[in-house]
């Protein structure tokens, strides 16, 4: 499957992403929500407005959010050479989800608007400790440190969140849906920040392709070969922490989706990073807007969080071709 | 050469029999140490409370030569909680040596073999799901019961999942982590769309908890774990050459495959024990193998002192969640938070050299 396979088909999903939901649209209507002027029509106004404030949203977000976790995941694996690296891995989720219930707890924050910003601040604050941890000293930013002390981190901050939200129910509620995780409900004006913040990332993620493919021949081959290891570590990690972070951010904890299409997008691609990298960030964004899709669909009148379905409809599929012995280790 | 003599630094082998291991002395130090320092937490964790018990009381009660007050109280009332969580504290961390010993992958614990996941959504959903079946259910076998069946159930479904030809730990983890992925979601779904007040109910069940432990629960999980650790232990000794590789093993005359079906499957029923006594703790099988391994300087996580370091976290945090602490938390809660933060504390030592 090439890459120009993968943005067609993206690009279909997003089509039909503006068409599906609670009221199907016909194409000749999305058209006009899309790119229509202000109707006398009180049908076409509606139709409007639900494309442009509901549909286009979410489906951006959607994408934005797939391609930055695809991304995410195929790194975080890549950084630390664990083939069960997920994107939240560095602690990121974790992060959001405490700076999540602390502000509910402490000031009362209700609404999801207001607490994007402190779920990004979170797993910021988050992605940084553990990366500061695992490169003091010698052992500086070792693969193994970098993931035992993320998962220290996040056994920690989880733990953090358990006892705020045990203790204080208004945030345990919020916690609870926060958690399902779904790029639906967020606007405009979150989603141009958030991308702003996962461009960065991307942007990063590509310089540091190529060290990455040297990296992954061992430290000693890496240096030989002229890679300034730390600093290419660094800007890895940064990127994670950027794509992951600022997707959490919005969407909420999407676990496993990272981690699949890593998986799915080495076995595409084999072991290049340059070309494994794009593959596992389309391949996120279709799976992310295909569950949201679904979401939309199976449980009418109400809907599924595309995070759900991410593992609902992913694991089974990926556990075929795990069985299948379509996957190697990293 | 220049007359410096090399000296080998390969440990001595030992030889009883058919039996042979590795002396080192550093190892078997340190799990003679912890092993004190468990029993000694143990008996602290028996004396603390309402009515206070020395230690050295504690200890003769426990060989059978204390007074008749003293045996009441701690025989009768606070035995059961302290040998949970030495129970379960074993378990945990001798299943999650087991898991990463088998992943080679300091990431993996029994958490991804489903056990934990399984036994969750099962719980989450008969709690969250009055009325009918789910009510009868509960009121039938309890919630521990069912969740452990769901559990065992779902460990089982991952391990004959994972089976093809033999057991690749891989494919094992990543079957597993994908098993567990599916039930997260449920448990998730599930606690998105119930009512609140059965949601803080699931959220402190799945936290874990040694609150409440009676006799019969802490006995039958005392049992089952002691038979599963000799097992262990019988087949332990083929699994060293395995950590070389399954053509080395092989060539050793390791019978790879039945070793580590055996083992992966202790694991397993070892982290239902756990999850029958005190619901799912987290994170304690996944922290315990790697704080022994750094503290008793072995390549590959130690099961005696994985064992031991589980029991001690969990008894600790015990006892500081009930009288350290202002506010009541969840045995797990505590672990976590003393797991995680002390783990990181030895990478970085570890990396200062």
């Amino acid at each position: 499957m090439g890459l120009g396979t993968l943005v067609v088909i993206l690009v279909i999903t997003g089509a039909v992403s503006l068409a599906v939901g609670a009221r199907a649209l016909s194409p000749a209507e999305v058209w006009h929500g899309l790119f229509g002027g202000p109707d006398a029509d009180q049908r076409l106004t509606e139709i409007r407005l639900i494309v442009r404030t509901v549909r286009v949203p979410r489906t951006v977000l959607a994408i934005v959010a797939g391609i930055a976790l695809g991304v995410g995941g195929a790194l975080i694996q890549g950084y630390t050479r664990n083939p069960i690296a997920d994107t939240g891995l560095l602690g990121v989720n974790s992060g959001a989800s405490f700076a999540v219930v602390t502000v509910i707890a402490v000031f009362g924050l209700a609404n999801p608007f207001q607490y994007v910003w402190f779920a990004f601040l979170g797993a910021a604050v988050a992605g940084v400790v553990v990366f500061g941890l695992a490169s003091i000293g010698r052992g500086a930013g070792n693969p193994l440190t970098l993931a035992l002390a993320g998962q220290g981190i996040t056994v920690f901050l989880a733990a953090m969140t358990t006892a705020v939200s045990l203790s204080d129910k208004a945030a345990l509620n919020a916690l609870r849906f926060w958690n399902a995780g779904s790029p639906a409900g967020v606007g405009f004006d979150v989603i141009w920040p958030v991308s702003a913040f996962i461009a960065a990332g991307l942007v990063l993620a590509l310089i540091t392709l190529p060290a990455l493919n040297l990296l992954n021949l061992g430290d000693d081959v890496a240096r030989a070969l002229g890679v300034n290891i730390a600093l290419s570590r660094t800007i890895g990690i940064a990127a994670i922490t950027l794509l992951a972070g600022a997707a959490t951010a919005a969407c909420g904890p999407i676990a496993f989706l990272g981690l699949m299409v890593a998986h799915v997008a080495r076995y595409l691609t084999g072991p290049d990073y340059r070309w494994l990298v794009p593959y596992a960030g389309l391949l996120g964004a279709i799976v992310l807007l295909l569950c949201d899709i679904v979401g939309r669909l199976v449980v009418r009148p109400g809907e599924l969080d595309a995070g759900v379905l991410v593992a609902l409809l992913g694991a089974p599929f990926f556990a075929v071709l795990v069985w299948r012995g379509k996957f190697k280790s990293v | 050469m220049n007359g410096t003599e090399v000296k080998p630094s390969v440990a001595p082998g030992v030889r009883l029999g058919h039996v042979s291991f590795v002396w080192r002395p550093w190892v078997a130090l340190i799990t003679l140490l912890l092993v004190a320092a468990t029993f000694l937490v143990f008996c602290l964790s028996i004396g603390v409370g309402d009515f206070p018990i020395g230690l050295p009381r504690v200890a003769a009660t426990i060989f059978g030569r204390g007074e008749r007050v003293d045996e009441f109280v701690i025989m009768d009332l606070r035995m059961p909680r302290a040998l949970a969580g030495l129970v379960v504290g074993v378990a945990l961390g001798v299943s999650g040596a087991i898991t990463q010993s088998i992943a080679r992958n300091p990431l993996a614990s029994p958490d991804i073999l489903g056990i934990t996941g399984g036994a969750g959504a099962v719980a989450v959903f008969l709690v969250t799901v009055s009325g009918g079946a789910a009510t009868a259910v509960v009121d039938a076998v309890g919630l521990s019961a069912a969740a452990l069946a769901g559990g065992l159930g779902t460990g089982l479904l991952v391990y004959f999942l994972a089976w093809r030809r033999g057991l690749d730990g891989f494919r094992l983890i990543l079957i597993g982590i994908s098993v567990s992925a599916v039930m997260e979601a449920i448990t998730t779904w599930l606690l998105a769309s119930a009512d609140i007040r059965d949601v803080a109910r699931a959220q402190a069940w799945l936290i874990g908890s040694l609150d409440d432990r009676s006799w019969e629960e802490v006995r039958v999980a005392l049992w089952c774990s002691l038979v599963l650790l000799a097992v262990v232990t019988c087949v332990a000794f083929q699994f060293k050459p395995m950590q070389l590789g399954d053509d080395v093993a092989a060539g050793l005359g390791v019978r790879y495959t039945m070793v580590r079906a055996v083992l992966l499957l202790c694991a397993v029923l070892l982290a239902g024990v756990a999850v029958s006594a005190a619901g799912p703790v987290p994170f304690v099988a996944l922290v315990a193998p790697q704080v022994a391994m750094r503290m008793a300087r072995c390549p590959t996580p130690p099961m005696v002192a994985s064992g031991m370091v589980g029991a001690l976290l969990l008894i600790g945090a015990d006892l500081v969640a009930r009288t350290a602490l202002p506010v009541d938390l969840p045995v797990g809660v505590v672990t976590a938070a003393i797991g995680g933060p002390f783990l990181v504390y030895l990478l970085v030592r570890a990396n200062r050299g």
